[in-house]
């Protein structure tokens, strides 16, 4: 009976340990959805690479409001996932109360870099240098001087986006005038296209001819009323130029899609502590392809690539939002 | 703000307040009739997606149309059985429109598009596109009409000019004809109608459909005009604002339409013009987004004079043995 209960003892032991080991990944989307055609789209695609290349399984959820996160993060690290990558700035006060209770997950999040704590890989980009060479292009591709920015919720992280954005504009020409615009101060903003068209209208009307939209789902309305109207629209981070072929300039992209995928590879080794992803690990770019080939002339490339050089070796700063609040070039 | 500006603003009130229009109008003739419909952005938010998800697949935009209005005539069915038939709580009826269109048309739309609760993007004949007037290119060049012809009222998509050509209509039908004289009395005094030997049930009924109609039209032209394709949510409140400016203008046509602009025009403002620098302080926002709501409270405290509903409304209709 004792030789029984021992053995059955070291049975479950074992079947417990190798289920930790073989714990699945879990993803938490951001609210807005996971197919918002950037930036959780990005997320989605990076784990689907992942999952088909290793023929792994990972689970997910999609927050419907702000009261899931932390009963979210809870469930899945009760249920044994490890790592918990999470998405968004949203995550920051539901994480630090949560990841010290469950020392043994590791938790990754992106777009958040301030927290401290053992078990947290913080994924950063930079997204103004990336929309910084965005703004360059904008200005080098606008025959009227004036260019806009819709952005999605008013929140330091989109400021930062149209901080970047507008120093790439005041680059090349000292003169044009940045419209800049947000869809609202609620997560509802991340998804009403409405919204965002009646913005890019209005702009329009102001004398932009080019939009970029640093606005979740929301983007995919200006997107549509640019390309209805004539005028180039920018696309934010998944690769948005094949949405509308011919009319949209390029997309900035966050790779948000390599964080996960490289998190989702390492497992429950992943390293934790804060990455930034900028320009000279790939973490931010431009996207060029067929669709836009023909809008992007060779001068604007060369720039573009010469500032990107310059940004890399640190003889070009771009200033971020974030270090005083606010923005040199543009009032919000 | 300059002319242009002004224009600029007034065109876009105009796109902005049409879905609150027809909306409104569909209210009107449901609430007339004694029926309170609550359900106005559920109906709406239905016609949004069928109408996006079939002018998806079939590439015509007129067929989106029915098929919006056939969906929201089944919402207004289901609201018409229970208020009229079962004698249920309109209100509550009303409620569950919404909280069933808002899941239902998700559900549907991941499981026969896979985009995560939206409908693919429209285009080419799938959109309804802009009408241009006659004489509108050649009219821009005059000094203060031609921007106004041009730009505010050529270039929008059929229903509008459609919603618009209701407002006399809804009118006519309701103080000129026989119909809407019935129509308004089963709001007010149904057993007056009953004894005469007029059916309360068929009229209700008749009110109801009128309300799924107009309500479809509403949710179409957000799905296939103004936006090109359904987005989860997109009526975003606006049938409720419908409600609100029903109120606003006291149960009547005209009114309504006035009611439905000045709404529209809070939202173009509140779009345009972010944060209104007034000199002493800054106006935010979310006052321009809020005022919709205030006006409609200090209507019904009775500042504007009074606001009287129906009398017979949300009191479902027994017939005397």
């Amino acid at each position: 009976m004792t030789l029984m209960k021992s053995l059955m003892g070291a049975a479950a032991a074992v079947a417990l340990s190798s289920g930790a080991a073989l714990a699945d990944p879990a993803l938490i989307f951001d609210l807005g959805g996971k197919f918002d055609k950037s930036f959780n789209e990005a997320a989605h695609n990076g784990a689907s690479r992942w999952a088909e290349e290793t023929g792994g399984t990972y689970r997910e959820i999609e927050m419907q409001s702000e009261a899931q996160r932390e009963q979210a993060l809870r469930r899945f690290a009760e249920a044994g996932s490890n790592p918990v990558i999470t998405m968004g700035f949203g995550m920051a006060d539901p994480l630090s109360t949560v990841a010290p209770d469950y020392p043994d997950t590791k938790f990754v999040v992106i777009d958040v870099t301030w927290l401290d704590a053992p078990n947290l890989r913080q994924v950063g980009f930079a997204e103004h240098e990336g929309s910084y060479l965005v703004g360059m292009m904008a200005a080098m591709a606008s025959k009227s001087g004036t260019v806009g920015f819709v952005g999605g919720m008013d929140v330091p992280l989109i400021r930062h986006f149209g901080c970047g954005y507008a120093q790439g504009v005041m680059a090349v020409n000292p003169d044009a005038t940045v419209i800049a615009n947000m869809t609202g101060t609620t997560p509802a903003a991340w998804n009403d296209p409405v919204k965002g068209s009646e913005l890019t209208k209005a702009q329009i009307s102001q004398g932009a001819d080019v939009v970029y939209a640093a606005a979740g789902g929301t983007g995919v309305g200006v997107l549509q009323t640019a390309a209805d109207e004539g005028i180039l629209s920018i696309g934010v981070d998944s690769n948005q130029n094949h949405l509308h072929p011919g009319k949209v300039l390029t997309s900035m992209l966050k790779r948000v899609d390599v964080a996960v995928y490289e998190a989702m590879k390492a497992g429950t080794e992943v390293e934790t502590g804060v990455v930034v992803m900028g320009l000279a690990e790939e973490g931010v770019g431009y996207a060029l392809d067929d669709n836009n080939a023909s809008l992007v002339t060779a001068e604007m490339q060369a720039a573009v690539d010469a500032a990107r050089a310059q940004i890399i070796a640190g003889e070009l700063k771009v200033e971020s939002y974030y270090e005083n609040d606010s923005c040199p070039v543009l009032s919000f | 703000m300059d002319f242009l500006t002004l224009i600029q603003v007034l065109d876009s009130t105009v796109r902005l307040s049409i879905p609150l229009l027809l909306a409104c109008l569909a209210g009107l003739f449901s609430e007339r009739a004694g029926i309170f419909d609550i359900g106005l952005e559920g109906k709406m938010l239905m016609a949004a997606f069928f109408s996006a998800a079939v002018a998806a697949v079939t590439g015509s935009v007129w067929l989106g149309l029915l098929a919006g209005i056939a969906a929201s005539l089944v919402m207004s069915a289901l609201h018409g059985i229970a208020s009229i038939t079962f004698r249920g709580n309109q209100l509550i009826s009303g409620v569950a429109i919404n909280f069933l269109a808002s899941g239902l048309t998700v559900l549907i739309a991941q499981n026969w598009f896979q985009q995560g609760g939206r409908t693919p993007s429209l285009f080419g004949g799938g959109r309804f596109t802009g009408i241009d007037l006659p004489f509108a290119g050649v009219m821009e060049s005059v000094p203060v009409v031609g921007p106004v012809y041009s730009e505010l009222l050529s270039g929008h998509s059929v229903l509008v000019y459609l919603a618009f050509a209701t407002v006399p209509a809804t009118w006519w039908i309701l103080f000129r004809t026989r119909f809407g004289l019935r129509l308004r009395a089963v709001g007010e005094n149904p057993a007056a109608v009953d004894t005469a030997g007029i059916s309360v049930v068929r009229l209700r009924f008749a009110a109801v459909a009128i309300c799924g109609i107009l309500c479809g039209i509403a949710g179409a032209y957000l799905a296939t005009a103004l936006q090109a394709g359904f987005v989860k949510e997109m009526t975003a409140g606006r049938g409720f604002i419908a409600l609100a400016a029903l109120i606003f203008a006291k149960w009547r046509p005209w009114q309504a339409m006035w009611a439905c602009l000045l709404f529209g025009l809070l939202q173009a403002i509140a779009l345009r013009f972010q944060n209104i620098d007034v000199g002493l302080f800054v106006i935010p926002v979310q006052v321009m987004e809020a005022l919709p709501y205030i006006l409609t409270v200090v209507i019904l405290a009775g500042f504007v004079g009074k606001a009287i509903p129906p009398r017979a409304g949300g009191q479902p209709y027994v017939k005397e043995r």
